[in-house]
């Protein structure tokens, strides 16, 4: 049987996703037996086109974007987004909520016009994606979880419940506790509640849970004397672009 | 056929971070055009920063850069620090000094063995070289697996740090994790005498040309975090005086401006930091420059990733030393220094893998207002292209196939990091 050919493409990102992914393989070197990886810019010159799993890192920001991102899409058979700018848009978001020209005057002054731009989105907002690896950068087993099951046949799943359920079977001292805010409450588990963990709120880089509720976690803030403004800031860092989703929905709602 | 015409066009430089395009064109001998073109998509950190909670600064801004994670919130966290009168403790400057090696090593070793060792060897990629060199590859592995560890312990992960903040710390690693850290770090000297030793074996390309070499000096060390500017022509700058430096300017091809300071272009990274600091370099790294042929002031950008081999040798030397201070004093749990005020302009500067870089923010009621990034690729850009359009006409008799070799390779000796870089244009050019 012929190992299942994998390619990686990266889009609007710092790269750090497909970093995890070289450092997944270290401690997992038998995976290299069991797939064939025939497109990895970063890593190295031979480039294969026939691949059947597309790993995509990045946010599509740009027309050309698209253009490759549907290229892709024809010739894979699966298409992975790999870290929160391909799943989320990711911090790249952040600007959507800005006006465009001045972003672009900001950066590029009067060379403004020489930028080929536009607001940023995850990669599902542009071609239909079969899975996303979440989190910014991705958790490297986690990775390895996901490739396991996708060789399997199989469709990765994972637990649709808040970072708190690990954060406390962690026995993590609740960061509202040390007088920070966190979005925890409403943010996808499954990263080991590393933020917590190392003395910092969690940021939401794994994206909203399915029912995300944001009184609930105004009200624990207000319990707890913190500032809802500083979480609604935390909001609008990777989570922007869907909140600004969720902010359309609720508008077209009549609410 | 005579090789007085030539068009290279390497459509993405492979094993690089992000995207870069070379383009040469010779005509009956004549060079009309020598270009790394940078296609890389704009970024717009600096604009997405303003009208963000100071504290979050680090945290986007880490986001730059996936290998430089570290140095990029380090250079934000002094910036912070500078602009609210924020004076850190020595034990976060320990921390953050180790941290900081931690990243040096990680990207150090992913650069020299897996991107750069593999175009020695004959081979596309570090791949093939699990079943052709497995020791070597083992090595490579479990030294960039004790970097990434080391990184984790002070701050979480290396992509992207965690546990720092303005002030200092939120998390500490305990004395035993880190007397564990210390007996990896001197467990893995082997491993260093066995990087230069594979490194003497690896002939770097014939190529010399002078040209001005800008990092960060300190009096009292081989400087990373702080320091001033300096240059192998002469001249010191105080960080905050960085724009007197890097002059940079907006060219077509690139999506990363240009810099120049004394002379048309500058470099940055581990050679130019070798030529100016040579002597605070520590001793076994010094043996190592020596054992490798490696001496200030060396011309030849090929050297870039010898430069680096050398500094592997020191930041494990160094962080050593390091981790013995902090052992002598125990750690200590303390919480960050809180800002003096809450308005400011602070301009933080950290010599990261590939370079000197620099982040400038304004502050107003702690809401950053204003904010610039100088990256070091960016730096080198012009200096890259100085250094093709001298290279080209010497090898031209070469073929094609070692030309475009040769170019790709000079690309890949600056470790450029071009997504980092891309604060710029997407420019389409013929």
């Amino acid at each position: 049987m012929s190992k299942p050919k994998i390619a990686f493409f990266d889009f609007t990102s710092c790269e750090g996703c497909q970093l995890t992914v070289i450092d997944a393989l270290q401690t997992n070197i038998e995976l290299l037996d069991v797939v064939e990886i025939v497109q990895f810019r970063e890593a190295m010159s031979e480039k294969g086109e026939d691949y059947q799993i597309a790993f995509v890192e990045g946010s599509c920001t740009r027309p050309s974007d698209e253009t490759r991102l549907k290229k892709i899409r024809e010739q894979a058979a699966m298409v992975v987004a790999l870290g929160a700018c391909a799943h989320l848009g990711g911090v790249n978001a952040i600007r959507n909520r800005q006006e465009l020209d001045d972003v672009r005057q900001y950066v590029y002054g009067d060379k403004a016009e020489w930028f080929e731009t536009y607001p940023a989105r995850p990669i599902s907002a542009v071609i239909p994606v079969e899975a996303a690896i979440p989190g910014c950068p991705i958790d490297r087993d986690e990775f390895v979880m996901v490739v396991k099951q996708l060789l399997q046949g199989r469709s990765p799943v994972i637990p649709d419940q808040p970072l708190c359920v690990e954060c406390k079977l962690k026995g993590n001292v609740c960061v509202y506790l040390r007088g920070k805010t966190c979005l925890g409450p409403i943010t996808l588990g499954g990263c080991d509640a590393i933020c917590p963990t190392y003395g910092d709120g969690c940021e939401g880089c794994r994206g909203l849970i399915s029912k995300p509720n944001i009184e609930s976690l105004k009200n624990a803030l207000e319990e707890h004397g913190l500032s809802f403004e500083e979480a609604q800031a935390k909001m609008t860092m990777f989570l922007n672009y869907q909140m600004m989703e969720l902010e359309k929905e609720t508008a077209g709602n009549g609410k | 056929m005579a090789n007085n015409t030539m068009k290279i066009d390497v459509h993405h430089v492979t094993r690089v971070e992000g995207h870069g395009n070379i383009t040469v064109d010779v005509k009956n001998g004549e060079l009309k055009q020598v270009e790394l073109a940078i296609v890389e998509t704009p970024r717009f950190f600096e604009a997405m920063l303003r009208g963000r909670p100071y504290l979050e600064s680090s945290h986007i801004t880490s986001r730059i850069c996936g290998i430089c994670a570290v140095g990029h919130a380090t250079a934000s966290l002094r910036a912070t620090e500078k602009a609210l009168g924020v004076e850190p403790s020595e034990q976060t400057v320990l921390l953050r000094k180790i941290n900081f090696h931690g990243e040096i090593l990680d990207s150090h070793i992913l650069h020299a063995y897996m991107l750069v060792a593999p175009d020695f060897l004959g081979v596309g990629s570090v791949i093939p070289l699990a079943k052709s060199a497995p020791d070597v590859v083992l090595r490579a592995l479990r030294m960039k697996k004790l970097s990434g560890d080391m990184c984790a312990t002070i701050s979480g992960r290396h992509t992207h740090p965690i546990a720092m903040t303005v002030g200092g710390f939120t998390h500490y690693p305990s004395n035993d994790e880190l007397y564990r850290l210390r007996e990896r770090l001197e467990e893995a000297r082997a491993d260093v005498d066995a990087t230069v030793e594979l490194f003497q074996t690896l002939d770097m390309p014939d190529f010399e040309r002078d040209t001005e070499y800008i990092a960060l000096r300190k009096e009292e060390e081989y400087a990373f975090i702080d320091g001033v500017i300096a240059s192998t022509d002469g001249g010191t700058w105080p960080i905050e005086d960085y724009r007197k430096v890097t002059n940079e300017t907006i060219v077509q091809h690139s999506s990363a401006k240009h810099t120049a300071n004394q002379r048309e272009s500058y470099m940055v990274g581990a050679l130019a930091r070798v030529n100016v600091n040579h002597d605070k370099l520590h001793p076994k790294a010094k043996a190592a420059a020596d054992a490798l042929g490696l001496k200030p002031k060396c011309t030849n950008s090929y050297m870039n990733t010898v430069a680096q081999v050398v500094e592997i040798a020191h930041s494990i030397e160094d962080s050593i030393e390091i981790a013995d201070v902090l052992l002598e004093r125990g750690i200590q749990w303390e919480e960050p220094v809180p800002p003096a005020r809450l308005s400011g302009e602070g301009v933080g500067s950290c010599d990261v893998p590939r370079g000197i870089l620099f982040h400038n923010y304004v502050i107003e009621d702690g809401i950053v207002v204003g904010a610039n990034c100088i990256i070091p690729t960016g730096q080198n850009l012009a200096n890259v292209e100085a250094d093709m359009r001298a290279l080209v006409p010497t090898i031209l008799d070469q073929g094609k196939e070692a030309v475009t070799q040769s170019l790709e390779m000079l690309v890949r000796a600056y470790d450029p990091c071009i997504s980092c870089s891309a604060h710029m244009l997407d420019v389409k050019f013929e």
